[in-house]
C-alpha cells in the first residue's frame, strides 16, 4: 500500500473542490475531476505533479490513471514548470491569416525563449501554442491568464506585457 | 421481440439489443474491434458500419439497438465502402509488422483487414511510435500497434474491478498504458491478451515460442481452483506452450484467471523426474518401472496395514482419487485423507458427503446477500470472485468476516476483521441476533455454550437482517475459514446461520478437485459415494501423531501443500518407506522420500474434475507426459496388479469412471447436515501477538509454485511476517527489520513487511512455501524478536519463495 498523498492539497484547495463534488451525486465524485485539476493545477503555481495528480485521486476515490488520462487529454492542464504568466497564443487558421506567425515571433523574441512550452529566464513568461479559443472576429489573439487580448500588434503585446507584474 | 432482418434474413432479436448481437446470434458476422460481449460499448472503432434502410448513413452496428421492421445489410456498396475507409484509416498507423508479430495468424486485424480492407494503403506519411511499456512479467507489450480499441481498459474498469490501464493524451497523442511505470496486478490479467485484437497486448511468457498453426489444440480443465475453469491447452510436440480460456458461459464466462493461464510452464520445470528413482543409503538412483513398482509393492505388503498411510492433494483427478482409496483399502487400511490443510476435522462424521457451493455458480451470482467467511475469494478462487463482484455491483449485500482486510472491488455492506478467535466471536454474533428473532429455533439449546458470553452488536444485526431478509442469500465458507483451527465450530455456527436465515450453505474448498476428492473416498471414514465404514482409519492430522511405517503420497508436497510441514515431514522421516507419486523432485522431497514414481501433470492425464458445483468435467491428456512419466491412474493401477491386488484390470481412464459411476452416480449434494453442538472456544486471543496464516495466490500447489512468470507478479507473496503499522510500533519494529518469529514448533529469521489489511494485534504469514514450514500450523500466539542486522548480512532468509 503506498502512502498517502492526500497532505499535498491545502486546504483551501480541499474546500473547493468538496464544493464541486457537492454539486454530483455521491457516486459521481468523477465528476469534479476537471475543476480539482484546474484548482489543484493553480495551488501550484500553474502546473501539475504526478503526485498531486495521484491526490486527487485519492480525494475523489478514483483510480489514478482515471485523472492522469482528463489530465494528459486537455491543453490547459500543465505537466511542466509554467511562467508566472502563461501566454497562449492561438494559430489556428483565423488568427494565422491575420498575421499570428507575426505575434509569435515578436512574443518570442520579447520574453526570449526559443520556442513553445520555454519559459523565460527570469520566470515570469511562458509561451504556448493553441488551437482555436473562439475568438476568430478579434484575430489574432492570445489569452493571458483568464484575459483575452484581441486584434493583437507588436505594439500593442508591448504594452500588454509591461502593464504585466 | 422485435422482427428485425439482416441480409434479407428475418430474425427474432430482444428488445433493446444491438444489431451486432441480433447479427452474432444469427451467424452473420460483421467486422468488428471495439466491440466485445462482456465489455460496455464503446463505438469508437467504426469497422462494424452497416446499411440500415432508411438511415442517411452507415450506422455502427454495436451501438445501434434493434427497431421493428428494420433492415440492415452488412455487405450493400455503402457498408463494403464504410467499412473499408475504417479499415484504411485503422492501418494508417499500424506497423503492419506482421512477420515478427505474436499475434500473426490469430489477429482479428490481420483477420478482417484481408476481408474488409484494400490490398494497398494510400498513406504514405510517416507512421506514429509509441513506446513500449513493462507491465509486469505476464503481459508483453508492443504498443505501436495499438489501434485504440480500448477494450483493455474496459476491462479493466467492469472485470476486473481495478482501472489500470487508460487513455492518455489525445488524438494523435493517444496512448494505451499506466501513464506511470507499474506492473498490472489483477489476477484475471490475462484476460486482456486474448481481448487485445491485434499484437499489442501479447503473452509474454509465451512471446515467439510458436505460429498458432504450428500447434494443436486440446480441451482441458484448469486444476488450481475449485471453479474448474474450462481452457484449451495450446501444445506443439511434447510441449504444452500456452493455455487459453474455453468459453462456458455456466462456469467461466469467457475468463479464465491468470492462475490457470500460467501454471502450464510450472509443468516443465527442471524439477520434473525423468525416470522413477529410488533411494538407497541416501543416494537417489534411477531405476526400470518394473523395479520401482516390485520394490514399492514388496515394501508397501510387508507392512501391517494399520502402519500405512496414504495421502493425497486435493488437486488429482477423480480416476486418480478412486484408484488410490481402491488401492489403500485393498491393502486393508482405512488410513487415507486429501485434508492436508484442514487442522479440524472433529465434524467429519457429520458433514456432506461432499462440500460443495450448494448451488450452481449461476445461481450463487443471483443471490441477493452474502456472507463471506475467512475468505480471499478474488485470489483464491478469482472466478468465483468475479461472480460474487458481479453480485455486488448489481446490489447485492455483501458482508464479511475475516482475518486480512482483503480488497473486494465493490461496496462491501458489513466489514468484520480480527484473529482466529475473533472470527468465531463474530459468527456467534450474528447467530445470537438470528436467534433472538427465532425464538422457535429448535436447536438453540445446542448453541447455549458458544453463545454464552457472545452479544451481538450493531454490524452482526445488520448481517443478520441482511441474510434473512434477502430472498436469496449464502453464506459462504472460504479456504482460511475451512483451514481454521475450530472450522468445525465455523461450519455448526454457518449452518445454523442458514438454518435460521434461509440462506444458502456454500462451502468452497482448495485444490482443483477437493469435491472429487470427498465423493471417491480418499476419507478415512467414507469410502466411494460417502459409503460409511465399518471402521474409520487415521485422518492426515492423526497419522502425524502415529508412528506411520509405509507412507504413500500422490500430488502433494509435505512441506508446502500442508499447514504442519514440520510434523509432516516429522513423520515421513520416521517411517521405513514414502513413496512420492508426483511430476517433480523437490530437495524435501528428496529427503523425505524413498521411491518417486514420476507421473504426468493436468495436461498430460486423462481424467474428471469434479467442481464445486458438482459438475463432472472430463478432459483428455493434451500432451504426452514428460520422459519416462506415466499417468498415475496407470501407476496405480500397474501398481494394483504389481500387488496381485483384485480389481485392477483397466484399460482406460473411461473404464474406472464407469466403475466410479456405480459407487457415485446417485449422490445427492446437500451441505447442510445435522452438526453436533460446538464446544465453547478457547480462542480468546492473547495478550501478545496472534498469527493468522492463509495459503497465497501463487503457492497453492506443485505447479503454480513452479511457474516463473506468476513467480515474478506482485501477487507472489515473498516469505515475510506481514503486520500492520500499529502492531509495528507497538512492538518497536520498522519495515524490512529482520525478526525471530517464535510459534509452538520452532522459531525462524524473517523480514518484516507492513501491510494495513492485517488486523490489530495480528501478524500474517504466508503458509505454502517450505521457509515457514518449521513453524507448525499458522494459527494461535506468536512471538518477534527483533535481530540485529538487515537481511543482507544474514544471506537469503526471506528471499521470494520458489
Amino acid at each position: 500500500m503506498s502512502e498517502s498523498k492526500l497532505d499535498l492539497l491545502t486546504a483551501a484547495s480541499k474546500a473547493e473542490i468538496d464544493q464541486w463534488v457537492a454539486k454530483y451525486p455521491a457516486d459521481k465524485k468523477q465528476s469534479a475531476t476537471m475543476p480539482a485539476l484546474r484548482i489543484v493545477q493553480d495551488q501550484n503555481e500553474g502546473y501539475l505533479t504526478q503526485d498531486l495528480m495521484d491526490a486527487i485521486a485519492e480525494y475523489l476515490g478514483i483510480p489514478a490513471i482515471s485523472v492522469y488520462e482528463v489530465a494528459t487529454f486537455y491543453s490547459m492542464y500543465e505537466h511542466k514548470p509554467v511562467g508566472k504568466h502563461k501566454i497562449c497564443v492561438c494559430t489556428n487558421v483565423s488568427c494565422m491569416l491575420r498575421g499570428s506567425d507575426e505575434i509569435v515571433a515578436h512574443l518570442k523574441k520579447k520574453i526570449n525563449v526559443n520556442g513553445w512550452r520555454e519559459v523565460s529566464a527570469d520566470g515570469r513568461f511562458s509561451l504556448k501554442e493553441v488551437e482555436c479559443l473562439g475568438a476568430c472576429a478579434g484575430a489574432p489573439m492570445m489569452q493571458i491568464g483568464r484575459e483575452y487580448h484581441e486584434n493583437l500588434t507588436p505594439e500593442k503585446i508591448d504594452k500588454i506585457l509591461e502593464s504585466l507584474d | 421481440m422485435v422482427s428485425i432482418e439482416i441480409d434479407g434474413k428475418q430474425i427474432k432479436a430482444n428488445d433493446g439489443a444491438m444489431v451486432i448481437e441480433a447479427a452474432d446470434d444469427a451467424g452473420i458476422s460483421i467486422p468488428r474491434f471495439c466491440y466485445h460481449k462482456k465489455l460496455s460499448v464503446a463505438a469508437n472503432c467504426r469497422m462494424c458500419l452497416v446499411h440500415v434502410e432508411k438511415a442517411r448513413k452507415p450506422l455502427p452496428a454495436c451501438a445501434t439497438p434493434v427497431t421493428e421492421g428494420m433492415k440492415i445489410f452488412t455487405r450493400t456498396p455503402l457498408a463494403l465502402q464504410a467499412q473499408k475507409g475504417v479499415m484504411e484509416f485503422l492501418l494508417i498507423n499500424h506497423p503492419l509488422d506482421c512477420p515478427i508479430c505474436d499475434q500473426g495468424g490469430e489477429c482479428e486485424l490481420q483477420d478482417v483487414a484481408m476481408g474488409y480492407g484494400s490490398g494497398l494503403s494510400r498513406y504514405c506519411e510517416g507512421k506514429r511510435v509509441v513506446e513500449d511499456k513493462n507491465l509486469g512479467p505476464l503481459i508483453a507489450t508492443e504498443m505501436t500497434r495499438c489501434i485504440h480499441c480500448t477494450r483493455c481498459v474496459r476491462f479493466g474498469e467492469e472485470i476486473a474491478g481495478i482501472k489500470e490501464l487508460g487513455a492518455t493524451g489525445r488524438g494523435e497523442h493517444m496512448k494505451i498504458g499506466t501513464y506511470v511505470e507499474k506492473t498490472v496486478d489483477s489476477e484475471l490479467s490475462g484476460n486482456v491478451i486474448d481481448l487485445c485484437p491485434v499484437g499489442a497486448l501479447t503473452s509474454k511468457p509465451f512471446r515467439y515460442r510458436a505460429r498458432a498453426w504450428e500447434m494443436r489444440q486440446a480441451d482441458s480443465i484448469a486444476p488450481h481452483d475449485c471453479v474448474g475453469s474450462n481452457i484449451h491447452i495450446h501444445t506443439k510436440g511434447r510441449e504444452v506452450l500456452r493455455v487459453v480460456p474455453r468459453d462456458n458461459e455456466a462456469v467461466n464466462e469467457t475468463w479464465i484467471s491468470d492462475r490457470d493461464r500460467f501454471s502450464y510452464e510450472g509443468i516443465h520445470s527442471a524439477d520434473r523426474v525423468e525416470k522413477p528413482r529410488i533411494k538407497e543409503s541416501g543416494r537417489w538412483t534411477e531405476v526400470s518401472w518394473e523395479h520401482a513398482l516390485a520394490f514399492v509393492g514388496d515394501k508397501l505388503k510387508a507392512l501391517p496395514a494399520d502402519k500405512l498411510g496414504f495421502v493425497a492433494g486435493p488437486s488429482c483427478t477423480s480416476e486418480e482419487y478412486y484408484l488410490f482409496q481402491k488401492l489403500a483399502r485393498a491393502l486393508g487400511t482405512d488410513n487415507i485423507d486429501y485434508r492436508l490443510r484442514q487442522l479440524d476435522i472433529s465434524d467429519q462424521a457429520q458433514v456432506a458427503i461432499s462440500q460443495t457451493l450448494g448451488q450452481t455458480i449461476e445461481e450463487f451470482e443471483q443471490n441477493n446477500a452474502f456472507l463471506l467467511v475467512g475468505s480471499n475469494l478474488r485470489k483464491d478462487q478469482p472466478i468465483l470472485g468475479h461472480r460474487l463482484r458481479k453480485a455486488g455491483l448489481r446490489g447485492a449485500s455483501v458482508s464479511l468476516i475475516n482475518s486480512m482486510d482483503h480488497e473486494f472491488r465493490f461496496p462491501v455492506a458489513n466489514k468484520l476483521l480480527g484473529g482466529a478467535g475473533d472470527l468465531i466471536r463474530n459468527l456467534a454474533g450474528v447467530t445470537k441476533e438470528l436467534l433472538a428473532q427465532n425464538a422457535s429455533y429448535k436447536r438453540s439449546k445446542d448453541l447455549s455454550d458458544v453463545l454464552s458470553g457472545i452479544e451481538a452488536n450493531d454490524t452482526h444485526r445488520s448481517i443478520a437482517k441482511a441474510l434473512s431478509s434477502a430472498n436469496k442469500a449464502t453464506v459462504i465458507l472460504g479456504n482460511q475459514a475451512n483451514y481454521h483451527p475450530q472450522s468445525s465450530t465455523i461450519r455448526a455456527l454457518a449452518a445454523a446461520i442458514c438454518e435460521l436465515s434461509g440462506a444458502k450453505l456454500s462451502i468452497v474448498t482448495d485444490g482443483g478437485n477437493s469435491v472429487g476428492a470427498q465423493l471417491m473416498g480418499v476419507l478415512p471414514h467414507r469410502g466411494p459415494g460417502g459409503k460409511k465404514l465399518s471402521k474409520t482409519g487415521l485422518s492426515f492430522n492423526e497419522m502425524l501423531t502415529t508412528s506411520i511405517k509405509g507412507l504413500v503420497v500422490m500430488g502433494a508436497e509435505l512441506d508446502a501443500d500442508t499447514l504442519t510441514g514440520s510434523s509432516a515431514l516429522e513423520t515421513a522421516k520416521h517411517a521405513e518407506i514414502v513413496v512420492s507419486i508426483t511430476p517433480f523432485s523437490s530437495a524435501a522431497i528428496e529427503k523425505y522420500a524413498h521411491v518417486m514414481l514420476p507421473v504426468g501433470t493436468f495436461a498430460e492425464t486423462s481424467g474428471t474434475y469434479i467442481n464445486t458445483e458438482g459438475r463432472w468435467q472430463s478432459f483428455e491428456g493434451a500432451v504426452q507426459p514428460y520422459a519416462e512419466s506415466r499417468p498415475a491412474w496407470k501407476v496405480l493401477r500397474v501398481l494394483g496388479n504389481v500387488m496381485k491386488l483384485d480389481g485392477f484390470d483397466y484399460f482406460s481412464t473411461e473404464e474406472v469412471m464407469d466403475e466410479i459411476k456405480e459407487h457415485v452416480g446417485h449422490v445427492e449434494l446437500n451441505n447442510l447436515f445435522e452438526w453436533e453442538a460446538p464446544a465453547v472456544t478457547g480462542l480468546n486471543g492473547s495478550n501478545g501477538l496472534e498469527m493468522i496464516g492463509d495459503v497465497p495466490i501463487y503457492s497453492v500447489d506443485a505447479i503454480v509454485r513452479r511457474a516463473a512468470a506468476l513467480q515474478g507478479t506482485t501477487d507472489a507473496v515473498s516469505s515475510c511476517v506481514y503486520l500492520n503499522s500499529n502492531a509495528a510500533s507497538k512492538q518497536g519494529l520498522m519495515d524490512s527489520d529482520t525478526v525471530s518469529v517464535v510459534h509452538q514448533s520452532g522459531s525462524i529469521s524473517m523480514t518484516v513487511k507492513l501491510d494495513n489489511r492485517v488486523p490489530d494485534g495480528c501478524i500474517f504469514l504466508p503458509s505454502g512455501a517450505s521457509t515457514t514450514d518449521s513453524l507448525g500450523a499458522p494459527f494461535g500466539s506468536v512471538k518477534l524478536d527483533k535481530l540485529a542486522g538487515s537481511i543482507n548480512d544474514q544471506g537469503a532468509i526471506g528471499a521470494a519463495n520458489v
